[in-house]
């Protein structure tokens, strides 16, 4: 199975995760500081900044990008339970 | 001024500023509100009216069921014509309720409301597609006109809810803040210099709806501290026209530090709190507490829960920068008064504390992780897998209770050493 790094920045911490892995799934495990509310990508809590990788996650829905306007998002942030990791990237809670 | 006001008596409009008016509505019965309030006098649900020579303003609504009342004071003041500009400063029910109606009886009139309160419009107004109606969203220092009269908006969100703003009248010095600076006390004598004494409305209120989110009132008060206020203006509550500007003072306490007064700035605070049946989880304590003890910049408490209430408890937590629970695991669960603390915890914010867990167990030990998955959901942040040890520990697991201490308190001065990669099929 293919294999991506997926760095959070505020912890110092890499994981190599499964290909597809969403990042909800590995941050709550390794105790990073992106933080969540409903997990369904509708309340805006978990939003993340990308620092580095952001074309190694998969596109953001229409759903998510809505949410994200609504939460007044700043460029290359994300919902970290939505996005997906299909490459090596660095986030950090926004 | 007049001691004669009382607004039970009729259904008029009472003015109180020049245009300006309340047409709110009283609700004197009301035990409970939204579960979690005692309202031992009720409440009132203030809404406002100004007038300008270009058009009305209406800012904010009431309850549903008081609707009759509302339009009641609307109506004796001026026809739904002259309505140019609905304002809602918060989009909770008690504050929208009569919203759909003045809609529908005022069609030419325009809804601004906070860019967050969108969706919760929506899901309100339930509109059957996007364009079932129109809003324009405003944020700080965006300002409409009524000709004569300037409404300019200050963006103060999660005070308490998403949405919030705040809505200043620059002629007249009035701040119609909204929940902020509210409280549930029903007095039909409506100023804050007639009615009664409703301190400890005032401070409850605070303290049940704010508290959770004082960081939020700080940066809306940087926002409200430079305006010249000769009213504020809120939902709930007396309208506070005498001396408003100590209730401002009083926000900016009850929203300060008090812990930061003892311990400076640059330490960090770690409370342990833990409960014991047999003295082996109070063994673990005092060991945690040992190797935390051992980093500096760390104040270290240690509480059996045993001893204490849950109110004093609550505030040591809300200052806490780290969390960490001890607790035996008795029949698959971890103790009661473990999870009659960690249920007491809506009113103060947890964001992004540590925590972490540990506990002696017999058989099977399911406490630890049943806390520790309460605290993510609490928004805390677990940096260290959590420390079981089966019944009495022996000095090799009470070095890792030392070691588990000092762990999470280098975590939280910083001081943790950059870990190798490490595979997700390794994380429990």
């Amino acid at each position: 199975m293919a294999k991506a790094k997926i760095t959070f920045q505020d912890i110092e911490q890499t994981v190599n995760v499964p290909a597809g892995t969403r990042v909800i799934e590995v941050s709550e495990k390794i105790g990073a500081g992106i933080i969540y509310g409903c997990r369904e990508g509708d309340c805006g809590t978990c939003m993340m900044h990308v620092e580095e990788g952001w074309n190694n996650l998969t596109e953001p829905s229409v759903l998510e990008e809505k949410v994200l306007k609504e939460n007044m998002a700043g460029r290359h942030d994300r919902l970290a339970c939505q996005a997906q990791i299909l490459g090596d990237c660095s986030v950090k809670p926004t | 001024m007049s001691n004669q006001i009382d607004v039970s008596s009729h259904r008029d409009a009472v003015e109180f500023a020049d245009g300006v008016y309340w047409i709110g509505a009283l609700d004197p019965t009301l035990r409970t509100f939204d579960i979690i309030l005692s309202t031992a006098n009720g409440t009132s649900y203030n809404s406002y009216l100004v007038k300008g020579q270009d058009g009305v303003a209406i800012i904010d609504t009431v309850k549903e069921n008081f609707s009759e009342e509302f339009f009641a004071r609307l109506e004796s003041e001026v026809d739904y014509k002259e309505i140019k500009a609905i304002i809602l400063n918060h989009l909770e029910p008690d504050h929208t309720g009569a919203l759909p109606e003045l809609m529908r009886r005022a069609p030419e009139a325009k809804l601004y409301i906070s860019q967050r309160a969108t969706s919760m419009l929506k899901a309100l107004l339930k509109p059957t597609s996007d364009d079932g109606f129109e809003y324009t969203t405003v944020t700080t220092d965006d300002r409409i006109s009524l000709g004569d009269r300037t409404l300019r908006f200050l963006h103060t969100p999660f005070l308490h809810w998403p949405d919030t703003q705040c809505t200043y009248l620059e002629e007249e010095g009035i701040l119609f803040s909204g929940d902020v600076f509210g409280c549930h006390y029903c007095d039909k004598r409506l100023f804050n210099d007639l009615v009664g004494d409703f301190r400890f409305s005032f401070d409850y209120y605070y303290a049940h709806i704010m508290r959770p989110f004082k960081k939020h009132v700080m940066d809306a008060l940087k926002l409200i501290e430079p305006l010249k206020i000769k009213q504020i203006a809120p939902t709930h509550g007396p309208i506070l026209r005498e001396r408003p500007r100590r209730y401002v003072t009083h926000y900016r306490e009850l929203s300060t530090s008090s812990l930061s007064r003892e311990i400076g700035v640059a330490e960090q605070s770690l409370v342990i709190f833990y409960m014991s049946s047999y003295g082996n989880t109070a063994r673990m304590a005092e060991e945690v507490n040992e190797g935390a003890n051992a980093i500096d910049g760390v104040r270290v408490s240690l509480y059996d829960l045993e001893g204490g209430e849950t109110g004093p408890f609550v505030d040591l937590i809300e200052e806490a920068d780290a969390l960490l629970f001890g607790s035996p695991t008795i029949n698959g669960d971890a103790v009661k008064p473990v999870w009659d603390l960690l249920s007491s915890l809506a009113v103060v914010n947890l964001k992004g504390k540590l925590g972490g867990a540990f506990g002696s167990y017999g058989w099977s030990g399911e406490a630890v992780a049943m806390i520790e998955d309460r605290m993510r959901g609490l928004k805390m942040r677990i940096p260290q897998q959590g420390l079981r040890i089966k019944l009495i520990p022996t000095e090799e697991e009470l070095e890792e209770c030392r070691a588990f201490g000092k762990a999470i308190a280098e975590e939280m001065v910083g001081k943790k050493q950059q870990k190798a990669v490490i595979d997700m099929a390794d994380l429990a």
